[in-house]
This record gives C-alpha cells, structure tokens and sequence, in this order.
C-alpha cells in the first residue's frame, strides 16, 4: 500500500494513500469536529463543521472527505477556521429549535456538544430563521420525525435508503425549505418504512426518536390491581451500561435485573428464555420441512423490521418465513396462559412489559395476530434500552453501583443459546445446536459454530447434520437481505435455512440500543464489541443449549407437550400478509 | 383526483418511456421530463409507477421532483401564467401582479383553476428585465404592465 506523508499542525503523519484529512489528523492526535459525517454511511462534506485549512488551496476544504497528498499542509485551528466553523454551527442553530431542556437527547446530543466545545455563547441569527414550527410526525408507532430539530445532516437518509434499502425519507425541496421528509407529506406510518430505527440511531439530534411508552409502564406500575412483568431482551444487557458511562461491551446484566426490580415491578423475567422457546419451535419447524419436503428456504422471524420489509418487497418469500413468533411475542403469550395459570393470576391483570434494542417491536406487539394466546396483547409495552435507561434516572437507581441480582423463577433460567440470540449469527447458532442434537440424538459437545459469527453482512456455510448438508445463510442489514433474496429469487443461489436482521449487525446494534455520537462510532465497531460481549456471556453459562434449558422442559412437559404441538401453535406462531407500498 | 388510468395511452407512453431509460444510470430526470411531457404534470400515481419501473425509492423520485422549480406535483392550467420573481422585475413590482393574479383568479401561486383553464406560477428570470415587470401567458409576454392591467388580458383569453 503506498504510504502518504503530510502534516498536520505541524506533526508529521504517515498513513495509506485514500486516507482522509479528518482520519489522518486522528492518526496525529488532532481532533476535528464534525456534524453530517459518520463514517461508512455518510461522507458527504456537507455540513461544513469539519473545515480545515490547507497550504495553497484557495478556500478551507471539508477534511471528511479530502484525501490525503503527498507533503499537505493542513492546519486545522487557525483563526480563519474556527471563526468559519463557529459561524456554520450558528448559523445551523438559527434553524434550530433550541428547546435543548425538554429534548430527549439533551446531553446526549451531538449539535449540544459542539456549540459547548465551539464556545458558542450567543447566536445572532433569530431562532428557527423567523419560521413558524413545523409539526410533528407521531402517527407511527415506532418513530417520532421532529422536522424542528434536524439539521439536515442526512445520515438517517442514508442509511435508510442505502444500508437498509427502504427509502421512506429523503431531503425534499431545495435552499431555505430544504427538509428530510417522507413523500407527499406522509407520515412515515403510511409509508414502507420497517420501524427498524436505525435512523435514530444514527440522528445526531433529537430529531428522530422512539415513540415512548414510559408513561403507559409507569401507570401500570402505579396501579395496584396490574401485575407488571418485565422481560429483556438478549441485546439490552449488552448496551444499557453505556448510558451510565459504562465501556462499550460491559455486561451487567445482574445490574439491570435489579434496577427493573427497584422500579417496583413484579416480576423481572428473561427473554432470553423465549428465545430458548423460540429455538425448540422454529428448531421442530426446520426439521420437519427438511424432512417432508416443505418449504425451504426456511427464513428466521425474530426480527420485526425484517418481517414488515419482507411483506413491502418480498411476498412472494413470505410462505418461506418461520411461523414462529418472535421470542419476546411467545414469552409474552407464556406468561398470560402457562405462568398465569400456574401462579392463579387473571391475565387480563397482567401488564407485560417487553424491554427491547427495538423499535420495530412496539409495532410488532401492536398487530392483531399477537393477540390470539390469551384473548389479550401477548405484550402490552414495549420500551427500548434508552427507555429503560431513561426510567432507571429517573427513579434515581444508582445503575453502576448496584449490586448484581439474578432474573425471577420460574421463567427466567436460560441457555447461553438464548444469551448470544442479539448478534447476528446467534439464532442461527442456536438452532444449529439444537437441531443438531435433536437429528443425531446425541449430546453433541462441539456447539461453536464459528461460520455464522462476526459482523460481515452476509454469511454462508455448509453444516453437516447426521450426513446431511444443510446450506445455511446469515444476513444482517436490510440491503444484505434484499440482495440475498434476489439471488435466490434469480435461482442463483440456494439454501435450506436463513437468518435475517434487520440491523447490521443484528440486535446488539438495534435501533432501540444507546447511542453512541458519530465521534464513537465511526471509528469502534459498535456491532463487534457487543457481540463479543454475548459470546463471552454465553460461553459462562451453565446450560447452552435450548433444549436443555430446565425452564423450557417444563413449560413443554406441563402445558405444551411437544414443540409443534397445537397448542403451540395457537399460541406461538402467526402468519403474515402482503402489504403495499404507499 | 388525476384521472391518472392505465387503461390510456399515456400510461403506455409512460411504461415506453421507463423502459427505454431504465437501465441507464441517473436517468431519473430524464424520465421525469419525459413523464411531465405526457401528463403536463407528475402527480403521486405516475411518481409511484416510476419509482417501481426505476427501482427507486419513492421518497428520492418525489425529492427530485421538489428540488427542479420546473416540475410540478400539480396540474397546469390550459393557460399557464408565469410571474417573474427575478430581481429586477421585482423591485419593478411584480409581486403586486402576481397578488392581483391571484385575486383575479381565486387561486394561489402553485395552483390550478377549478375548470383547468389558468394555472399561477412565479418564476426566476425570463431574460426581459428591461420590460420588467414581465408575466407571461402560454407564450405570450407582457411586460411594463400595472396590476390594473390584469383582468382586461386575462379576459382575452376566458372567451
């Protein structure tokens, strides 16, 4: 690779040819601001934060996207280039509405970091430009569009429709009236969007959020006559730490589980359980259409963006789909039948609450077919990890100093199978584990299944099974999925079994996760030490395997009999349906 | 709204024109031309069917279509009036024809008359600054025109 030498106020700095400015000046220890730039989703030079100054060159030039030449001269702090980043960044805040107090993301903000670290003390341009609020969309039950606060950085128009091939929001207008908008004036609920929310997790503002439903948890926790139940999601465990200013990667799951218990619910189970139960059902499902002939690929349902993009752009696929709910939908349906029965509760007294690294979820929890175990909602609440996060403030829980408690009997024992369900690979793995055992009818002990693991978008292997091979694929990210899925649509690829997430990287990077600003990560893959995180957790564990969970053996020798049974299905599997596009 | 049908020949035209272009890279404007050629203007129905035909988010087509002053969401008039805004029409006070357009014609800039017969759009510079203020009608120009001027010109053409 041919190396490039330049420097940088000064400092000399060698790095690879095709290196930017902004990334060769963090090799030399100088900071440069940005604002529009994340890296790999959205390096566009556009909001001008990231100026620099460079020897012979007639105007500053935006660092986050001028590569590198031999012998540069870059300065980046002169006069001439903090007055014009201090102007751009008042200039952005005129168009702001800066009601920073009342802001869900005050403090977590990246135009609030920047006017602090700028010395921005005063903004001599009227607020909002003299305009008029512009409303706010909240139709959706996933996604909240604040047009007030953005900055027109783009990054959610980018990964929304380059990563996630989606496309429900783009800049419209021009110059003044320059928005990021859905067509026509929709509101994202009338459009394909998949309620996936990696576009707030990528809003360096408040301009995109969840859709919270805080309030409707608090006022179950208040009334005396609800029983609140709270499940967590395999992905929660390994992010909320980092709102407490935790390493990225920590896992202190005990902390959690006590902090949900100090908010004064009931009873605080493991989702990870429900992944354990979705493992036998989806497991029971694979085996029987590998053996009779049914109808393969066989295609994962965990993930609820997923499942809303495959009715938008993939219905032809949709037969292919597990039956299977998604695991925090059958925990919820065991809890209102089986542990309702079991513990003489009435479930309509029963508020369950599912904590999730999800948006889509809380639109998930809101379809009719989710509705079909008990008579009630299988969840009645869905919040993600910052929600919970939020909650755990606001109750004054002192997070990082808790001490660690485990989850409640009689649900919450689960495998290390369940552990590792949030990256992406890791329901592959799982089920791998268990139908291996289950077709050779033995304790097999090498259960690490090394192909489907890390974060590459597209994963494929062949695993022997008792002398067949079974063609495995594993996707995350929606535009790995539709390109998947066009290949097996063209007949130019097959397989029996595929995992799809909608999020790269799987639910570990979800977007209901803690947000991490742009300064974070662009340069540590968020995805990666998540995972790792999982993988080390389930490799703790006592129980790996599904199947072996005691939790699960019971439910299915007291209430279910055998995975697949009727009653299962009544309780723990749907169906879907083609949707149009607009 | 649109009388938007595919049963005419101008959604025939419309599949022609995607199909010629679709294989071309950034061939969205052209199409949008093409399409606005045939409809006189490109309304949801037609954006949708391009945005399919194209493999092209819906949301990108409709942004395009936003940025370029010279497509429109909405129908146009028989007769399409055109105000320049330009600096020195202007100063020149055009927008007090373009006021006294609106009134006389109970719409607003953007917008079509009930019957389809006169549309108002504001537009930049016409090239005609030393006629400002200049409107045009079709292919008509008027310039150095008072907003008392407007309803006898507009009546040369309501037969």
């Amino acid at each position: 690779m041919k190396m490039i030498n330049l420097k940088i106020d000064g400092i000399a700095v060698t790095v690879p040819e095709g290196t930017t400015i902004l990334e060769a000046a963090r090799a030399a220890g100088v900071r440069i601001p940005t604002l529009c730039f994340l890296k790999d989703v959205n390096e566009i030079g556009a909001c001008r934060m990231c100026v620099v100054e460079i020897k012979g060159a007639r105007a500053l030039q935006a660092a986050c996207v001028y590569p590198v030449s031999e012998g540069l001269e870059v300065i980046t702090n002169s006069a001439a280039v903090r007055k014009s980043r201090k102007i751009t960044l008042e200039l952005i805040l005129s168009n702001h509405d800066r009601s920073c107090l009342e802001c869900v993301r005050s403090q977590n903000c990246e135009l609030q970091t920047l006017a602090s670290e700028l010395g921005v003390t005063g903004i001599k341009f009227p607020e909002l430009g003299g305009r008029e609020l512009q409303p706010v969309d909240d139709l959706s039950y996933s996604v909240v569009r604040n047009p007030n606060k953005c900055v027109l950085c783009r990054r959610c128009v980018s990964i929304c429709k380059n990563v996630q091939t989606v496309g429900v929001i783009d800049t419209m207008e021009r110059g003044y009236r320059t928005v990021v908008a859905s067509p026509f004036g929709k509101n994202l609920a009338e459009t394909p969007c998949v309620n996936c929310g990696q576009c707030i997790a990528v809003c360096p503002v408040g301009a995109l959020t969840e859709k919270s439903e805080k309030d409707k948890v608090y006022e179950a926790i208040n009334d005396p006559d609800k029983y609140v139940v709270f499940q967590t999601a395999p992905a929660v465990r390994f992010s909320i730490g980092e709102a407490f200013g935790m390493p990225i990667g920590s896992r202190p799951t005990g902390k959690m589980v006590t902090a949900i218990r100090r908010l004064g619910v009931d009873k605080v189970f493991d989702t990870d359980t429900g992944a354990d139960l979705t493992i036998m059902e989806e497991g029971t499902e694979l085996i029987e259409r590998l053996q009779n002939g049914g109808k393969l690929p066989m295609i994962t349902s965990c993930s609820p963006g997923w499942i809303k993009f495959c009715e938008h752009n993939f219905p032809d696929f949709l037969d292919n789909l597990s039956s299977c709910k998604s695991p925090h939908e059958m925990f919820g349906a065991v809890v209102k039948t089986y542990f309702a029965g079991k513990e003489g509760i009435d479930p309509a007294k029963i508020f369950m609450v599912s904590v999730m690294p999800c948006t889509a979820k809380k639109f998930e929890a809101k379809r009719d077919e989710m509705k079909n175990s008990s008579g009630f909602a299988d969840v009645d609440a869905v919040i993600t990890t910052r929600e919970l996060a939020a909650m755990i403030k606001e109750n004054g829980i002192d997070f990082t100093n808790l001490p660690d408690s485990e989850f409640d009997d009689p649900m919450g024992a689960a495998s290390g199978a369940g552990v590792i369900f949030g990256a992406t690979g890791g329901v592959m793995e799982a089920a791998l584990r268990t139908v291996a055992d289950v077709l050779t009818g033995e304790d097999l002990k090498d259960i690490d299944y090394h192909a489907v693991r890390g974060v590459e978008g597209t994963k494929t292997a062949e695993v022997s099974i008792n002398g067949r091979t079974v063609r495995v694929a594993v996707v995350s990210g929606l535009g790995n999925a539709r390109k998947l899925l066009e290949s097996i649509r063209a007949g130019e690829a097959q397989y029996d079994f595929i995992e799809v997430m909608a999020c790269p990287g799987g639910c570990v990077n979800g977007g209901g996760q803690v947000i991490q600003p742009s300064c974070v990560r662009s340069w540590v893959d968020l995805r990666a030490i998540r995972a790792k995180a999982s993988y080390a957790e389930d490799l703790e564990m006592p129980i790996r395997k599904s199947h072996e969970n005691p939790a699960i053996k019971a439910l299915y020798s007291e209430f279910y009999g055998k995975p697949g049974s009727e009653k299962a299905h009544h309780d723990l599997h749907t169906h879907y349906q083609k949707r149009d596009n607009y | 709204m649109s009388g938007f049908s595919e049963n005419d020949e101008k959604y025939q035209k419309l599949l022609e024109i995607i199909e010629t272009n679709k294989n071309v890279r950034g061939s969205l404007i052209r199409v949008l031309h093409d399409s606005q050629e045939v409809y006189g203007y490109l309304p949801i129905e037609v954006q949708k069917v391009i945005a399919e035909g194209l493999g092209v988010p819906l949301a990108e087509v409709y942004g395009v279509v936003t940025f370029y002053a010279q497509f429109s969401v909405k129908p146009k008039g028989d007769y399409r009036v055109s105000v320049c805004l330009g600096t020195a029409c202007y100063v020149k006070g055009s927008d007090k024809l373009l006021e006294r357009l609106e009134e006389e014609l109970g719409v607003s800039v953007g917008d079509c008359t009930a019957d389809g017969r006169f549309s108002i759009e504001a537009c930049r510079c016409i090239g005609a600054c030393g006629l400002a203020p200049v409107f045009t009608i079709n292919k008509d120009v008027y310039g150095k025109k008072e907003p008392d001027d407007i309803p006898g010109i507009l009546a040369k053409y309501r037969d």
